[in-house]
């Protein structure tokens, strides 16, 4: 088999509070092919954007620490990086987007300026020539006028606009990897599909591979071959799309998929949309024992003594289940 | 940054001029007796000048009518006449006015370059010990009031170590390099009480200020792009922080403006402060108002910079 | 705003730990401030150090009871000694003794001052919060001007320009101090009433208020009772600051020979009679001085852990 693109291997990383000792991330294991998109889903705390954030090492520290593990970015560690190693990395190889397009981009400078920033850093051309790269970033995320529009600030943009201007910026150096962190969850639905359209083709057109950050289920469905699902800093499954969505094994992704409403059926067909019941327990002094366990209507004795591992059950169909 | 921001910013600036002086000829209208009363005992003052004068304020017209004329006089530059220095108010303000600028515009350059190198790094390390130190000398140094450190700046640098001169002459009697060497010697205490008190009070501003900013999206979008630590804080981090603080420095100036005062007057400084005080001791009322309502003027003055340099700082305000 | 506990720690990871409850948290908003003042360990002590300040100001008649106008040249310029533990001026006249006179005058003025200005701001910040409209819009205005004013120059103007005709109706000393602490105090509402104003604005609109009203509470008791503790915190360490303010300007104004009469030793006249006596008697200059920087920075120390125990939301 062919060396990962990215593979994490066991990821502890820690942050120390008044409160004591917060286990964000606990033992990932993460593995992302060349060209692949990987989905990686779960409530919100569970730990999936500081997993992303590890990646590229944008942890603040102090209060964060890699506690454990391994971060191989084509077989290269990159925990024990040091900053300039790694900016040449940033960006260059890895490139992220956030959540907020609102509030991602610096409301001083021209959107212009910030997407030539990276290009003038990493391909070592001056600002005039970076500028009209940046120009021709904003034409291929289908900016109208794009010319013009490099010297407006990012307060003149919508939020969708602005999440083109973030992808912009982010593909500026062709990277192998970008890391998306629910990229569309701030945005209105239909702008929503537009910009998972936009990174298809953007991938399609670059071959890089992505890292879909997001807790909408529905989302991954359409764009990821493979889903790994993470719940209180754990991957619990993780399995090719089509496996996880017609035999999910673990009962915490069994409810994240009863919780999707679905419109193609009917009212009366409709089968009772699903919550799970009770919230993400405190990564604070975890439990021992399987962290679902106290959510999970199959609970057994067993379940709170020990962590199930993660073991295959079919071909790339991993579990962390003692059913 | 467009012309019609700018030109906004000095329409806004009228009528707090028009506002401040309508307080100050209130205070003067509102004090008890006659403000000339000083004069008509005064035996240098001819009767002729204080019947003049008299006429001139109006003080037997109604109220309004008076402001009207004084607003009027004081904008056609007829500042009145003191008769303590024996000179045109206008002619006596604009040879002081230099000396002020200087030491007031000298002492907030020192104050930004002590604050905003300090406050950011004890931002980005922040509970270091480098930023208690830096907070704690913060805490003095505004707690220490003008008068007081120019005493002691006295004390030590011209009593004890017998460095500086504490008294500012305005007649030096040297030529050249020398000359220049001899006002900047005079020029270092004052400006340096000044412009340490102004910086104590500005490391707090810049650091709470780079504490808001550096947890902010966009920074961490800049540190994604690789451009290394000191790129994202110089040019990330820094001016966007720089823009509530040039609005808080703005409200700060009419306590600068009290500090120059203090300060000329421990010095000696021939400025308008010290013009301000004498004038008081000497109840020469003309220059007194002259003077505050200059004093009022240079607040609305850097008010009106603070206002533009914010427009260039941030571009979403001069779009509005 | 009780419920929240400072978590210093990107959000996505501080979610979880901060839904937890703590163990051994006091009940109480007020526990929970004296807590987080606590932790203020500067700020305690300079309680200790001002409470110690205020003690000596009024008991110290009684433990040194030293007359402060006694002249003695035979005992002038004098360094401190047994007999005069912070030395004597050049009339003799024992320096303890007067800088505790002084010091009564200087933190009577503070308080008074800090007083006049929290009144005058909340009436102006309720009245815009409250009203709205153009009545807000013309308050704040004139809350902007006065911003803008330059400060010292107008207290010079004002005791310049009123202090004989109060004199007259008060008495020298008396009347010194009811116009400096009008004036000083009058001069400095502004933030008191923002800070007032931005409660209102942002109260009127909470569930409570709402609640309150429609279950019939009448304007004055809403205000009262409801937005006015609200408004508590923010306004308790703004008026803390301005007694440091206050006693600053009070001191300025003495030390510019335009505050208390002459005869009357206050911190900032004791300066000024000192500041021509440098070389020979530094210690006239620096006890006074100390004084005041004592004073204003225990005050300015407590007004920053009364922010972190009261305001925890603004830094600065």
């Amino acid at each position: 088999m062919a060396e990962p693109l990215l593979d994490i291997q066991g990821l502890k990383t820690w942050f120390k509070t008044d409160d004591g000792l917060v286990r964000a991330v606990d033992g990932v294991d993460l593995r992302i092919d060349r060209g692949e998109t990987v989905g990686v889903v779960g409530e919100s705390g569970c730990g999936k954007t500081v997993t992303a954030r590890s990646v590229l090492k944008l942890i603040d520290m102090p209060p964060g620490r890699f506690e454990a593990g391994r971060i191989l970015w084509q077989g290269r560690d990159l925990i024990p990086l040091d900053d300039a190693e790694m900016n040449k990395i940033r960006s260059r190889e890895i490139a992220i987007i956030f959540q907020e397009p609102m509030t991602s981009l610096n409301p001083v400078y021209s959107v212009g300026e910030q997407i030539a920033e990276v290009i003038e850093l990493h391909q070592n051309l001056s600002r005039k020539q970076a500028l009209v790269g940046a120009a021709d970033m904003l034409k291929l995320v289908n900016i109208p006028n794009p010319e013009r529009r490099v010297h407006d600030y990012p307060h003149q943009f919508s939020g969708g606009m602005r999440q083109r201007v973030m992808i912009a910026m982010a593909l500026s150096c062709q990277p192998k990897l970008l890391i998306a962190d629910e990229p569309t969850t701030a945005l209105d639905v239909t702008i929503q599909a537009q910009i998972l359209e936009l990174m298809q083709e953007m991938k399609e057109r670059f071959g890089m591979a992505i890292m879909l950050i997001t807790h909408a289920m529905g989302v991954v469905a359409e764009t990821a071959q493979r889903v790994v699902v993470m719940y209180a800093g754990k991957v619990v499954e993780e399995a090719p799309v089509g496996a996880l969505f017609g035999d999910p094994r673990h009962p915490y992704t069994q409810g994240l998929i009863r919780s999707i409403p679905r419109v193609d059926r009917s009212a009366g067909q409709q089968a009772r949309l699903e919550s799970i019941p009770g919230t993400v327990p405190s990564l604070l002094d975890p439990p021992p024992g399987c962290r679902f366990a106290a959510r999970c209507k199959y609970a057994m004795e067993i379940c709170t003594q020990a962590i199930p591992p993660l073991k295959e059950v079919a071909p790339g169909h991993r579990v962390a289940c003692v059913l | 940054m467009s012309r019609q921001y700018i030109i906004r910013r000095l329409l806004i600036a009228i009528p707090s001029l028009l506002g401040i002086s309508l307080v100050l000829f209130t205070i003067l209208a509102l004090a008890p007796g006659d403000p000339f009363e000083e004069l008509a005992t005064n035996p240098a003052v001819p009767p002729e000048v204080r019947a003049a004068l008299r006429a001139k304020f109006g003080l037997d017209d109604p109220v309004w009518a008076r402001y009207l004329h004084w607003i009027t006089a004081m904008l056609q530059g007829d500042w009145g006449f003191s008769f303590v220095s024996r000179m045109d108010v206008d002619t006596l303000i604009l040879q002081r006015l230099p000396v002020t600028l200087i030491v007031i515009g000298s002492s907030q350059i020192i104050a930004i370059l002590v604050a905003l190198p300090v406050g950011v790094l004890a931002a980005t390390r922040p509970y270091s010990l480098f930023d208690q130190v830096a907070n704690t000398f913060a805490f003095i140094g505004f707690s220490l009031p003008t008068f007081f450190t120019g005493l002691l700046f006295i004390l030590v640098f011209s009593i004890q170590l017998d460095w500086l001169p504490f008294v500012y002459r305005a007649d030096i009697d040297a030529t050249g390099w020398q000359f220049y060497w001899e006002h900047i010697k005079q020029a270092i205490m004052p400006v340096m009480v000044l412009g340490l008190f102004q910086g104590a009070s500005l490391v707090r501003y810049v650091r709470s200020s780079v504490l808001d900013v550096i947890k902010l999206d966009y920074v961490t979008t800049a540190r994604s792009k690789g451009i290394g630590e000191r790129k994202v804080i110089t040019k990330h981090v820094v001016r966007n922080a720089l823009i509530p603080v040039v609005t808080l420095v703005a409200l700060q100036m009419p306590i600068v403006f009290g500090g120059a005062i203090v300060t000329e007057q421990i010095f000696r400084v021939p400025g308008i402060g010290s013009l301000l005080i004498s004038a008081m001791l000497a109840n020469d009322t003309p220059v007194v108002m002259a003077v505050t309502f200059v004093f009022a003027c240079l607040v609305v003055l850097f008010n009106l910079i603070a206002d533009i340099l914010y427009g260039w700082l941030d571009p979403r305000i001069a779009f509005r | 705003m009780a419920g929240s506990t400072p978590v210093s720690l990107s959000a996505d990871a501080a979610a979880p730990a901060a839904a937890q409850p703590r163990k051994s948290r006091p009940t109480t908003p007020a526990g929970e401030a004296w807590r987080r003042f606590r932790h203020h360990r500067l700020a305690v002590a300079s309680a200790v150090i001002l409470l110690a300040l205020f003690a000596i100001v009024a008991l110290g008649p009684f433990l040194w009871p030293v007359p402060i106008n006694e002249i003695d040249f035979s005992a002038k310029l004098q360094g401190p000694s047994w007999a005069h533990p912070l030395g004597t001026d050049d009339l003799g006249q024992d320096l303890l003794a007067r800088l505790i006179y002084g010091g009564r005058i200087s933190l009577a003025v503070g308080l008074a001052a800090m007083i006049v200005a929290v009144v005058v701001g909340i009436l102006v910040g309720a009245i815009s919060g409250m009203a709205s409209g153009r009545v807000d819009a013309v308050l704040m205005w004139v809350t902007d001007l006065f911003l803008s004013l330059p400060l010292l120059p107008l207290l010079l103007l004002l005791t310049y320009l009123f202090r004989d005709s109060v004199k007259s109706v008060l008495g020298p000393e008396g009347g010194a101090f009811v116009l400096i602490v009008v004036v000083i105090g009058g001069l400095r509402w502004m933030q008191v009433a923002r800070l007032v104003r931005a409660q209102f604005l942002s109260l009127r609109e909470k569930e409570f208020v709402e609640a309150a009203r429609a279950l019939g509470a009448s304007k004055p008791r809403l205000v009262l009772h409801h937005i006015l503790p609200n408004a508590l915190g923010p306004v308790i360490v703004a008026g803390t600051i301005d007694v440091a303010a206050a006693i600053i300007a009070e001191s300025t104004l003495s030390f510019l020979g335009l505050g208390f009469p002459s005869d009357i030793p206050t911190w900032g006249s004791v300066l000024r009679d000192a500041k021509d006596y440098l070389d020979i008697a530094p210690h006239w200059v620096l006890f006074p001085g100390a004084a005041i920087f004592l004073a204003v920075i225990t005050i300015n120390f407590i007004g920053d852990g009364l922010r972190d125990a009261l305001d925890p939301r603004r830094v600065l």
